[in-house]
Order: structure tokens, then sequence, then C-alpha cells
């Protein structure tokens, strides 16, 4: 990728929490700063409970931030009036993971895949609607003559392509894939995969790639994010984090994914000991360090700052 | 030779249901020696869970085993009464499932539902049973076990939740754990130490372990024997390595290339096209013929076998080992 990026979507000191009582809340992202470049692909990995889910669906509004602000190509959309939004939701599309519980049952493909053309009333006739629903049925390979099935007569890679048929139904220039393969077997996991790498290509599209596949990561993206508890541990260049991960919690998801090949097995590997921390009630300075075998002093009174590292951003004291 | 702890030979279970009979599990044999772990792989819908039930003999309505043998120690149990079954499960057998969050009671703290299990099939007072779980807490990796025993479910993670699963099929010390997916729900780091665990107690124990994984990867890093399957029947059977380095079935060869590596890059995923055939639909040949890109003119009409390539490794194909058929 070239070094002249344009910056499609950034967030500054985002931050959203969940009450739970009068006192206490969730943290679910806490004050995040990002960038995503148009054209490329950046995936936020991360442990369930992380917060990669709230922070894709922050950053397109689907929450409203806690506080902090974004910006869709230098415009302000975190406190907009929603008829001034609606323009904007228009670019900002999303692939949801459960393919089950994302179309509705009582629709069949046509109206599923019509509906966002219909809001945006993009077509004139209803033969044009039609044309263009079996034009986005092509593109992403679902026979036309399926086209007034319902969603229970497919099976979950197909309704998972149908429901990127919806998502790049108005043409946005921004698509938040929520774990999009997650719930799909092996076989049709590279399929759909596949397929969402040609769409991107043919479409111009820019990802937001959520998941906590870090093979299926490293296939798709070009920039990762690896967050834990609500903030950024690192993020960089996929290939340099993958070649060597810098901070300790990368370092140990990378060495926790099971290889398949099993003449890689009895080198004893490193394992993190213990669960994820409460986001009610996070730990005071690195968030990492009660999990961390190399934590002092420091890393438990001090928050490490998010910082510039062999051209990739790290938040650790020791790197 | 190994010693065989179980030996499953020509299992059926069908399901029968509205609109015609589903072979689930179909003419299939699994032998689990002492103190190994095997593993069944395959993607949804291929009989694996079936098989791990038909053992357990926890099928469900309309579902149930028509023919087969599944011997424990030389012993049938598809022979035994249903007392003596329970007596089995649990005791000698027992199994660990998928979500750990709806296999355990909501409303039972952890500790007595373990301890449940002991005073079920021993004769021993209430608190010899706790001190029993509490050992047993802590061989599983549970830190401050008095304080778990008193919790609830909900108040565990998913991590804990599944320790807790493993416990409660450690507690009367089984010869042979089933473990249906164990990880599936869990995170990467999570899944690491959970498998570990499992790893741990098998050689500490001695106990055998029956995997059923979707993952290869899993599969690769835990197994000692590895069986495929595809649509209610064994494809490829082989030790790890074998399968592995060597993979014979197009379905194996398809699934192992489909894995994404994470120190080279590709620009495309190997894939196997279309998706799995209905069990009550099958083709008339080989059920893997629609998807198989060598597919000859005999695959379609004619059902292969599984044929044995020498070392334990058999492959049900008409490619390869003594069923090849010549190029037509």
């Amino acid at each position: 990728m070239s070094k002249e990026q344009k910056e499609l979507l950034r967030c500054e000191h985002l931050v959203k929490e969940f009450p739970v009582d009068r006192k206490r809340s969730v943290h679910a992202v806490s004050d995040i700063n990002l960038e995503i470049y148009e054209g490329e692909c950046l995936a936020l990995v991360g442990e369930s409970g992380c917060g990669k889910s709230t922070l894709g669906r922050t950053l397109i509004q689907l929450h409203k931030p806690t506080s902090g602000k974004v910006f869709y190509k230098g415009t302000d959309i975190s406190d907009m009036k929603p008829a001034e939004f609606a323009p904007y939701r228009r670019q900002m599309q999303m692939i949801f993971q459960d393919p089950y519980a994302s179309l509705d049952p009582r629709m069949n493909v046509h109206d599923i895949i019509a509906e966002p053309l219909r809001t945006y009333k993009i077509c004139e006739s209803k033969e044009a609607l039609t044309k263009r629903v079996l034009e986005l049925m092509d593109a992403v390979g679902v026979p036309r003559d399926f086209l007034y099935r319902y969603p229970h007569q497919f099976s979950g890679g197909q309704r998972q392509r149908i429901g990127i048929a919806r998502a790049i139904a108005l043409r946005p220039s921004l698509v938040i894939c929520d774990e999009p393969v997650s719930a799909l077997d092996v076989s049709v996991q590279s399929q759909v995969l596949n397929l969402l790498k040609d769409i991107q290509a043919n479409y111009g599209l820019t990802y937001l790639f959520i998941s906590h596949d870090l093979s299926v990561v490293r296939f798709i993206s070009n920039r990762v994010c690896v967050m834990f508890l609500g903030k950024i541990c690192e993020i960089g260049d996929s290939e340099q984090i993958y070649k060597k991960p810098l901070h300790p919690y990368t370092k140990f998801l990378m060495n926790a994914i099971p290889i398949a090949d099993p003449h890689l097995r009895g080198e004893e590997k490193q394992l993190l000991q213990g669960e994820l921390p409460s986001p009610i009630n996070p730990p005071q300075g690195c968030r990492f360090h009660t999990r961390c075998p190399y934590a002092t002093d420091r890393c438990q009174a001090e928050e490490p700052a998010l910082r510039e590292v062999d051209g990739r951003k790290v938040a650790c004291h020791l790197v | 030779m190994d010693e065989m702890l179980l030996e499953i030979n020509h299992l059926k279970s069908y399901f029968f249901t509205r609109k015609g009979v589903s072979p689930a599990v179909d003419d299939v044999s699994i032998r689990v020696p002492k103190g190994k772990i095997v593993g069944i792989v395959g993607e949804s819908g291929c009989g694996k869970s079936m098989t791990a039930k038909s053992i357990m003999d926890l099928l469900k309505y309309p579902g149930r085993v028509v023919d087969g043998e599944i011997l424990l120690e030389g012993r049938d149990l598809a022979k035994l009464s249903a007392r003596e079954k329970r007596k089995v499960r649990g005791e000698d057998v027992s199994m660990i499932f998928q979500e750990p969050m709806t296999s355990l009671n909501p409303v039972v703290k952890v500790g007595k539902q373990v301890r449940e299990a002991i005073l079920i099939h021993q004769k021993i007072s209430k608190e010899e049973a706790k001190k029993r779980v509490l050992e047993v807490f802590q061989q599983v990796g549970i830190s401050e076990p008095e304080k778990r025993y008193e919790c609830y479910p909900h108040e565990l993670s998913g991590g804990l939740r599944q320790r807790v699963m493993i416990a409660m099929a450690m507690v009367c010390r089984p010869k042979l754990m089933i473990a249906d997916e164990p990880t599936t729900a869990l995170d990467v780091t999570i899944e690491a130490q959970i498998l570990k665990l499992i790893k741990q107690l098998c050689d500490t124990t001695g106990m055998s372990c029956l995997l059923i994984s979707h993952n290869l990867g899993v599969i690769a890093q835990m197994c000692d024997y590895v069986y495929v399957m595809y649509a209610g029947k064994i494809v490829e059977q082989g030790d790890v390595f074998t399968l592995f380095d060597h993979p014979t079935h197009p379905y194996t060869k398809g699934l192992l290339a489909s894995i994404i590596h994470l120190d080279q890059l590709t620009d495309r995923l190997s894939t196997i096209p279309g998706v799995v055939p209905n069990l009550m639909h099958l083709p008339a040949g080989c059920a893997f013929c629609g998807r198989c890109s060598e597919a000859k003119e005999v695959c379609k009409t004619k059902k292969p076998e599984l044929y044995d390539l020498g070392g334990g490794h058999a492959v049900r194909c008409f490619l390869t080992g003594e069923g090849k058929v010549s190029n037509e």
C-alpha cells in the first residue's frame, strides 16, 4: 500500500461505557484513537469481552459514544441528528456474525436485499429494483433461481452470502464485518473469505474486520489492531505483527493458536494464565499486568501510552 | 499392539423422521486404545457428535442405534440394562460437552453438582465426597477451590465452567472421557489451557480420551489416532502423523488445504466447492463425489469400502489402495 493513505474514518478518545447500576459501569471501550484508511482491511482482534464489537458498532454510531469523537472523511459524525446522519449511514454497512439471526425469517431473499435500496429510494421502478437485486446475487454467488426463497431454505454459508449482498447493496465505502465466518464450517469458511476479498477488490471497499480468529485475520487484513479490555495493545502492519509481535499479549495470542501440524507439538508452549479481568473494575496501570508474567511495579502504577516502535504502535512499558 | 479400551464395530445410528430415515452414523468402527487420545474430525452434520452420543446411549427420539456393537473392555454396552448403563455412564465413561453454560444446572452450586456425580456412584459420606471434589478442583486447575465450590455457574467465566465440567467428568476416575468440541466456545488462550489440561490428565491418570473437533489444529496438537468423518461415514483413519503428512482421501486433502498458515501469505484460500449433502438424499455412489475434483465414473454409481493402506491407515476412496480403479 502506498504511503499516501487517505483517511476514511478516525476516532479520537472514543469511550463507551454501559451502566450496570447507579455507580458502576462496564468499560467496554476506553479512550481509543484509531484511523481507518481508504481501501484497507483493518482487523480488530482480541478475546471475547475485550470490546472489539462495541468499538466497531460505536464507530458507525450503532452505539452512541459516551465521550470522544468520530470523524468520517473529516466530518464529525458522533453528534448528529438522525436526518443529518442518514447520508453517512449509507456509507457504513455491517455484516453480522450469526447468519441465522441476522436475516428476517419472514422475508424472502429479494426483500432482504432490496430493503436498503427501498429505504434510500435508489431504484425508480420495480423492474429496476429486481434487476439490481439479481446483480447483487450474482456478485455474491447465490443462484438467481433462489430469488423468492426464504432464509430457512439456505445453508449457513449461503445465508452469509445474502447478508453480504445486503451490506454492499448501497455501495458503501466502509463495511464492518463482525465475526462474519466464525459460525461457518472450515470448508465453507474459506469460500466466504475468498468472496469477501473479491468483493473488496471489485467494489473498492474498506473493511473493519472483527475476529477472534488470528488465522482468518492473517488472510484478510492489511493492518491488525490487538485489543485487550477496551484498550489497544498493539496496532500496525499485519506482516510485521505476525512476524514479530512485540506486546506480550500479542505474543501469547499467537502462541495459543493450535497449529495443524502434529510435528510441531511437544515443545512446551508458554501459555497465558488466568482469565480476562472484569471490565467493570479494570486493573489500574496497564490493564494487562495481572496476567502478564513480565509485569513490573511500573506496570501496576502507570498506564502505558501507545507509542511508535519499529513502524507500529505498542502500549507497553517494556518494549 | 496397544490394548483396546473401546471398540466400536459397525455402529449404525439412524434418525427416523417423518420425511424419511437419516443415517447419521452409518457403519462406523472406531478403536480407542488405553491411555491414548483418539480424535474424530469433520464438519457439522457429519455424525461425529451422534457417534459420541451413541456410545453413551444419549440419542434422543427419533434417533436410535440400529446395529453394531460398542465394546468397553469387551463388554457390549448396547446389551446392558438401563440400570447397568447408568453405572457405566459417569463411572467408566464420562462426557464433556461443547457449551459449558447449558450443561450445568444454573440453580445448583457447582460444587454440589460435581459432588452429586460421586454420591451416585460411590457409597461414601457427603463430607468425604466434598473432600474428593476439592481435590479434583485442584487437579483441574481451579484456583481457590473452597470458594468456587460455593459458586453458581453464572458466577464463573466460560473457562472455569469448562474446568468444572471436566472436574465432574473426572471425579469418578473414568476409563474413557468423551470430549465433544470441548473448546469451541472458548477463546484461544483459554482453549490452549483446557487442551493442555486434558492432555495432562490423560498422561497422569492413564485415562483414554475420544476427542471430537472440527478444528484440525486441535486434532493435530492432541491426538494419537484420527478418524475423519463425512456424511455419517469414516472416510479416512490413521495415526496423526500419517494423516497429516500423507492425507489420501480427497476430503481430508481438501480440509488440510483450506487451513490458513500463519507463516505464509496466500492470495486465495483453497476451498472445497459445494456443501455437505443432505443425509436423507445421499448420492448413489460415494457421498463426496459431488464435491470431489478427482471423481471418476465409478464414484457416481458405486459406494467405496474402507480400504486398508497398511499401518492402520485406511481410506474410503476408489482412487487409492486396494480399491483403486484403473483410469477409465
